[in-house]
């Protein structure tokens, strides 16, 4: 009989509520309370153990031996029913076609800028903005083949979009190898319970990327800065899972305008480039000079409809957190529909009156860098001391622009394995949006959760572990 | 196939190989100094550092030579480049650089097998004897090449991971009959035992030692141990399977890039199937080795030129 830490009160817990349990966790959590402590911690120390062996891991820069490290996994998954799955999907779906509208808007007539929706400065000064997609065709129409957004759920049990990741989303093989493990060391529990199946990822990666060329059977191949990278792990993964040669930049070189990659029968042309690289190391020749990680010439190669990128160039221009709080309004611009899935409410602290509004909250509020990325440059109010709080006034006074503010919210917890057994986590979920002719996702996406208690950071950079994310077919809501 | 993962499946085998074949010079060397009778004690400690051409090196870390230095020398020491540590981490490295191109299982043996190493070094040599982490290395080579035979396609990295085994392997082959002849002919004498012990100790290093009682009744004798290592055409590690081996891997990679290091590989593949034992002996069998080492380092540039510096 295993304990299970109650949940704080006024938290939206994801197993356990004021009647008990959710209805589609009851099997798990019956299953759960009469498997004995000790098989669990064995169970997670087979899984500590194989995913070592099998090399999952993530690599931490800057140090040197034993730089590769595993992801905490938890073994508890984090549960969705049928239902509001449905309702999450219908909402994806919706957002990323206004945000893929949006940005061959910004490229070509820009009419949300000159209708006033978004301010036009915004946009065109943004770092992310690549002047160098203006008028650019792509086939389809189609910037962002590959889409996470990132979810949060609050006191209510509501999801929220806390972020879109339009350049080069991570975590799609830890959804996957997680769901390995998974059934590996639990197969009974796949057998008592429907759990949709997310197998079938690569499959539908692949078609995706092949779909993005209008090139008779295209070669895709996956372009990676390179074993010592972070993710180098995911890249290696999904190049396999597809089939496709996992490549270097200097492996690739351009030639008449064409991409060819060297290999041992001589020089062969590539057609699209899931590149698992940022833009600005893209080309030395358009961007960093000194960057070793590009293909000299690939920008020309590009504008000259010669060769797809996956996501296109300049996607990072809608996933910024600048541009994030006016996604519901182009979701209403370009689709003329209300948006299903909302956004944090956000404070635009380049408006005089948000900045007024966050100055005075700055206790209740979480400040963010419009850029910033991974957990970092952020303010967290209420767990700040005074000199942090006066630190950020004087931050966001001297520059408000580059600061966006929400209010804390209370993501929902989890059961999680910890060290003193059991106990609510905070968590969140990133599901991961194909589109080509038409969106594809797989039921699911990749649960993050904070491991520290009361920490509200998921980022695996920061600590943070995952679980495999079950959406049950036909469970009741 | 992409040049830059042929080159590291290449090297990612040759270090595998090299790993191996320290394994089996090192445990015939210990054997070898265990034994209170055989005077050749000390030149078999050397052995191993004349083979791989690191005694210079070995002395400027280590101050004498006893078993113990060497086994540390070429087991763990980080900074020996060619220590069955080194070897096995690069392997390793390599293999995770071009980890989509192995099958699951062969990436997960070499992985685990890294894993492994590094946790018995931490706990030192001692702690399990050295025997025991011999046998252990060569199996897990062993278990290697089966989950790589087994599970893989016998595609282009196939081809290339056995090539690098070939050319390692025959380059090693040729190294220790160079320094073996040596020792015996610095040594002067006509004791059987000695002469005995040393025949004895180079075949077991080849892996050999059943195979020669296979095939020629009757003592160890110069002439036969020459012609099974250099001119057999079933022991796997001889000169001649060696070369025939890559030939034939050279022959199933696609394209026509290969077209130098076939000829040169087919060239010295005609020498040593046609060759004949006693014609190797009248030409003096350290000439005819210092040959053949020119010849195979020749076919290792070719393969590099054609492969991944031409693309």
């Amino acid at each position: 009989m295993t304990a299970i830490e109650q949940p704080a009160p006024h938290l939206y817990d994801e197993m356990l509520c004021s009647d008990g349990v959710h209805e589609h966790y009851r099997a798990y959590l019956q299953w759960l309370e009469n498997t004995p402590d000790a098989t669990l911690e064995q169970k997670r120390r087979e899984a500590d153990t194989l995913f070592r062996r099998f090399g999952i891991t993530f690599n931490v820069y800057g140090e040197e031996e034993g730089t590769e490290r595993l992801i905490p996994f938890d073994l508890i998954p984090r549960i969705i029913p049928a239902s509001e799955w449905t309702h999450l999907e219908l909402g994806l779906r919706q957002r990323v076609t206004a945000l893929n509208r949006f940005l061959h808007d910004i490229y070509h007539d820009q009419e949300i800028l000159r209708a006033g929706i978004i301010p036009a400065d915004q946009v065109l000064t943004n770092q992310q903005f690549q002047v160098a997609m203006l008028g650019v065709d792509l086939p389809g129409h189609n910037y962002i083949p590959i889409t996470g957004v990132d979810l949060i759920r609050d006191n209510n049990g509501e999801y929220f979009v806390l972020e879109d990741n339009l350049r080069t989303p991570s975590g799609v093989s830890y959804m996957l190898e997680n769901r390995k493990m998974m059934m590996r060391l639990f197969p009974e529990l796949f057998l008592a319970q429907s759990v949709a199946p997310v197998e079938h990822y690569p499959n539908l990666l692949l078609e995706t990327l092949q779909g993005a060329s209008d090139a008779d059977n295209p070669c895709v191949v996956v372009l990676t800065p390179g074993r010592y990278n972070s993710a180098f792990f995911e890249h290696a993964f999904l190049a396999q899972q597809m089939g496709v040669p996992l490549v270097e930049g200097a492996d690739l070189f351009v030639r008449n305008g064409c991409v060819y990659m060297r290999t041992t029968t001589g020089p062969r042309q590539v057609h699209v480039i899931y590149r698992r690289i940022d833009d600005a190391f893209l080309d030395p020749l358009a961007f960093d000079p000194s960057s070793m990680l590009g293909v000299p010439g690939l920008l020309t190669a590009y504008r000259d409809g010669n060769v797809i990128l996956a996501n296109a160039l300049g996607t990072g221009v809608a996933d910024d957190k600048s541009i994030y709080p006016y996604v519901p309004d182009m979701i209403r611009f370009y689709l003329d529909e209300e948006p299903i899935l909302n956004n944090v409410p956000t404070c635009v602290c380049r408006k005089e009156e948000d900045l007024a509004y966050v100055l005075e909250h700055l206790e209740e509020l979480v400040v963010k860098e419009v850029h910033g990325a991974g957990g970092y440059g952020m303010l967290i109010g209420p767990k700040a001391d005074r000199e942090e709080l006066d630190t950020f006034r004087q931050l966001l006074r001297n520059n408000p622009a580059n600061y966006i503010a929400q209010p804390t919210l209370c993501l929902s917890t989890c059961p999680t394995m910890v060290n003193e057994g059991i106990a609510p986590r905070h968590i969140d979920l990133r599901p991961f949006v194909l589109s080509g002719n038409e969106i594809k996702l797989v039921p699911g996406g990749l649960t993050r959760v904070a491991l520290r208690e009361g920490s509200l950071v998921v980022n695996s950079s920061q600590g943070g572990g995952t679980k495999d994310t079950w959406v049950l077919e036909g469970a009741p809501c | 196939m992409l040049s830059r993962t042929a080159n590291s499946i290449y090297w990612m085998a040759r270090s595998l190989e090299r790993a191996e074949n320290l394994t089996r010079l090192l445990d015939v060397s210990h054997n070898m100094s265990l034994m209170p009778n055989s005077k050749g004690g000390q030149q078999e400690l050397l052995a191993p550092l004349t083979i791989t051409g690191r005694l210079d090196q070995f002395r400027e870390t280590y101050p004498q030579l006893n078993a113990e230095a060497l086994l540390e020398f070429f087991l763990y020491d980080e900074s020996n480049d060619g220590s069955i540590f080194s070897s096995i981490r690069s392997a390793r490295d390599n293999a995770h650089s071009v980890r989509d191109k192995l099958s699951s299982e062969a990436w997960e043996s070499i992985n685990a097998t890294w894993l492994e190493l590094r946790h018995r070094r931490q706990r030192g040599i001692n702690h399990e004897g050295v025997k025991s982490l011999i046998d252990w290395i060569k199996q897990r080579s062993h278990e290697f090449r089966g989950a790589a035979y087994g599970t893989m396609l016998h595609n282009n990295v196939f081809h290339f991971m056995r090539l690098g085994t070939f050319i390692e392997r025959a380059d090693n082959t040729a190294r220790i009959l160079r320094v073996k002849l040596e020792v015996m002919e610095s040594q002067h004498n006509s004791n059987h035992a000695i002469d005995f012990y040393q025949w004895n100790a180079l075949l077991q290093s080849l892996g050999a030692y059943e195979a020669y009682h296979d095939k020629y009744t009757g003592g160890l004798t110069t002439r036969n141990v020459t012609e099974l290592l250099i001119l057999s055409a079933e022991l796997p590690r001889s000169l001649r399977y060696c070369i025939g081996a890559l030939m034939s891997q050279l022959i199933a990679i696609e394209g026509d890039q290969g077209q130098a290091a076939k000829r040169l590989c087919a060239e010295l593949h005609a020498r040593l199937e046609y060759g004949e034992v006693d014609f190797i002996i009248r030409f003096g069998l350290n000439d005819y080795l210092n040959d053949l080492l020119r010849r195979i380092h020749a076919i290792g540039d070719e393969i590099h030129r054609s492969y991944w510096e031409g693309a």
